[in-house]
């Protein structure tokens, strides 16, 4: 599904001294299918953005749009739209509140009034995407889970209502870096398979490089820069100035490239870096 | 006294959900901190860092084995109120330390439970919220904050106590980076300019690369120890673990196994750019 946002502006506690504006008239478009990363400062505003995105906010003016349909206008049934969109919170794993796995992730499902035998089928695949074992885990408690694997089951809770465009917020802080990956290559798989139209909010530079068609920048409620990972990392002091950074193997790019090595300044992954490095000194020994 | 902490051979259980067994989360663990030593630990998920640290300032008591902080022992009641005070500890989750309604008065609130005069409290809350760049959001309401927001004002709280030890689990977990960097250079400034120890779990390898010691945990014992470069050359038993190495020893090993012949214990951009420049 595409999303547009026209003019969207959101103020917290209007009318209080408190009063704050989070989203400063930010308009935008994502493509069916595409790969979103959200970046931007701590309160640059992007958990109120992706807030509105599936009606649980209600923009002070502005209008947001899926596929062609106004979900800002009066009179919306917000309850489809949450289905159609799916949200991952920040920390998702404080929900977990049922006793089972299946009881967990069954419970978007079962809300959606289908029967058992498409619940079952549906939390089966949740699961497998993740990368939980189902007949492992499906009676086991959420309390008795490391702290990566609630985290999964909590993803999987949100996959399981087949949303057709799904928003992560943060999802591997606090995780280790086999669970951060794991999760992340799930997620690279999901969107592979499944064409999902996914938003993905990070405070990570290399994994939005790795993952994401386009990122969207943030800083203090508007959206500032906007482009493919490899055209917005070029804006480096800009990044630096407001908050972010650049991939680390970018600044070991400059780094070379000062000593006279003539290496691509798009280079944003290690896997380039790698290849570009090693074609470099190959071309000099001939 | 040259150790600010002395973790000897402890264990510690956990009663899990509807099971009649302890989960021993925490299995002989051996550790010495020394006073202005500046320590990392990492470790997978669930390997049993946070029960660790929870051990130094006497939240957890252990069942076996003995935790020393400053000379005082953590199971001497009468001590507690020194302890929390020697040892100050930034916990993973900022939520659960929130205690004010407004963000001057969290930070202000361990001083003034210290009997810290009014003054001071005021120019350490000051200064304590100008380190972690919340100056703006002073007469704000914590829980009304974004996550990272909040994790600086939990940062701030335990910096206007002035302990000599601090020991943050996961401080960076929610900032973006130059917050992050922000929070690691304030770290070190404190740890440097003033002396205080530092405890640092986090799974960012990066941060590690500065400490003067690095601690891998594993399933609730040490697995490895030494300093950074030492640690990070082990890339295969960091992975091993679900743990990882910084993106420039990630590169400089994969260079290495494409057959340059590198240094395996890379651990800064600059290191790995000196290295390369010798191939030509
Ligand atoms: N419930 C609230 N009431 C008042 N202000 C709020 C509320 N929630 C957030 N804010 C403010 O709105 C701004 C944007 O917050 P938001 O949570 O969207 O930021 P964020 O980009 O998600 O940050 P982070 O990376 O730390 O999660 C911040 O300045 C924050 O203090
Ligand atoms: N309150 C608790 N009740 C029962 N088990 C617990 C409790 N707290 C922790 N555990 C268990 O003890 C083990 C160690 O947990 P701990 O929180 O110390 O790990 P950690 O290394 O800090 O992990 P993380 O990187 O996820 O923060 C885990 O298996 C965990 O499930
Ligand atoms: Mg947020
Ligand atoms: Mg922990």
């Amino acid at each position: 599904m595409s999303i547009k946002v026209n003019n969207l502006t959101f103020k917290y506690m209007v009318g209080t001294p408190f009063e704050k504006t989070a989203l400063d008239n930010v308009s935008f478009e994502i493509k069916d299918g595409e790969f979103i990363g959200l970046i931007g400062h701590t309160g640059s505003g992007k958990s109120t953005l992706i807030q509105h995105l599936n009606g649980l906010l209600k923009p002070t003016s502005g209008e947001i749009y899926i596929d062609d349909e106004c979900i800002t206008a009066k009179g919306v049934d917000l309850k489809r739209i949450r289905q159609l969109v799916g949200l991952v919170f920040q920390y998702p794993e404080h929900q977990l509140f049922e006793e089972t796995v299946f009881k967990d992730v069954s419970y978007g499902p079962k809300n959606l009034g289908l029967d058992e035998e498409e619940i079952e089928s549906r939390v089966k695949w949740a699961l497998s995407i993740v990368g939980i074992d189902y007949d492992k885990y499906k009676d086991v408690s959420p309390f008795d889970l490391s702290g990566g694997q609630k985290r999964r089951v909590a993803i999987a809770g949100v996959l399981a209502m087949q949303p057709k465009v799904l928003i992560l917020d943060e999802p591997t802080a606090g995780l280790d870096p086999k669970g951060r990956d794991e999760i992340l290559q799930n997620i690279k798989n999901l969107h592979k398979k499944s064409k999902m139209t996914i938003i993905l909010v990070s405070h990570s530079m290399d994994d939005v490089a790795e993952l994401a068609d386009k990122l969207i920048v943030m800083y203090r409620g508007k959206n500032i820069i906007q482009g493919t990972p490899k055209e917005v990392f070029r804006n480096v002091e800009t990044l630096e100035s407001i908050g972010l950074a650049v991939p680390q193997v970018k600044y070991l790019v400059q780094s070379l490239n000062k000593k006279g090595f003539n290496l691509n300044e798009d280079i944003i992954t290690v896997s380039e870096a790698k290849d570009a490095i090693l074609k470099a000194l190959r071309r000099e020994k001939k | 006294m040259e150790n600010m902490v002395e973790i000897n051979n402890v264990f510690y259980g956990y009663k899990k959900h509807d099971q009649a067994e302890e989960f021993l989360a925490l299995r002989g663990v051996n550790l010495k901190v020394k006073i202005g030593e500046f320590l990392v630990v990492i470790g997978h998920n669930g390997s049993g860092k946070s029960t660790l640290s929870k051990h130094i300032n006497a939240i957890y008591l252990p069942k076996e084995g003995e935790v020393i902080v400053n000379g005082m022992n953590t199971k001497d009641i009468s001590k507690l109120w020194d302890i929390r005070q020697s040892a100050g500890m930034v916990f993973q989750n900022p939520d659960n330390q929130i205690v004010a309604t407004i963000v001057e008065e969290d930070v202000a609130f361990g001083p003034e439970n210290m009997g810290v005069e009014p003054k001071e409290i005021r120019k350490r809350v000051e200064s304590a919220l100008k380190a972690v760049r919340m100056e703006e959001y002073s007469k704000h309401a914590p829980h009304l904050l974004s996550g990272g927001q909040k994790q600086r004002v939990a940062i701030a709280g335990i910096l206007a106590m002035k302990p000599k030890c601090i020991i943050l689990d996961e401080p960076t977990a929610m900032l973006d980076p130059s917050g992050r960097k922000e929070v690691i250079e304030t770290i070190k400034k404190l740890n440097k300019e003033e002396g205080i120890t530092i405890i640092l779990i986090t799974h960012f390898m990066e941060e590690a690369v500065d400490a003067d010691r690095v601690v891998v945990m594993d399933d609730g014992k040490i697995v490895a120890e030494g300093t950074p470069r030492e640690v990070f050359s082990k890339v295969e038993l960091l992975k091993k673990l679900g743990l990882d190495v910084p993106q420039v020893t990630e590169l400089a090993y994969e260079l290495k196994k494409s057959g340059l012949n590198i240094r395996q214990d890379i651990i800064t951009i600059d290191e790995l750019v000196e290295e390369l420049c010798q191939l030509r």
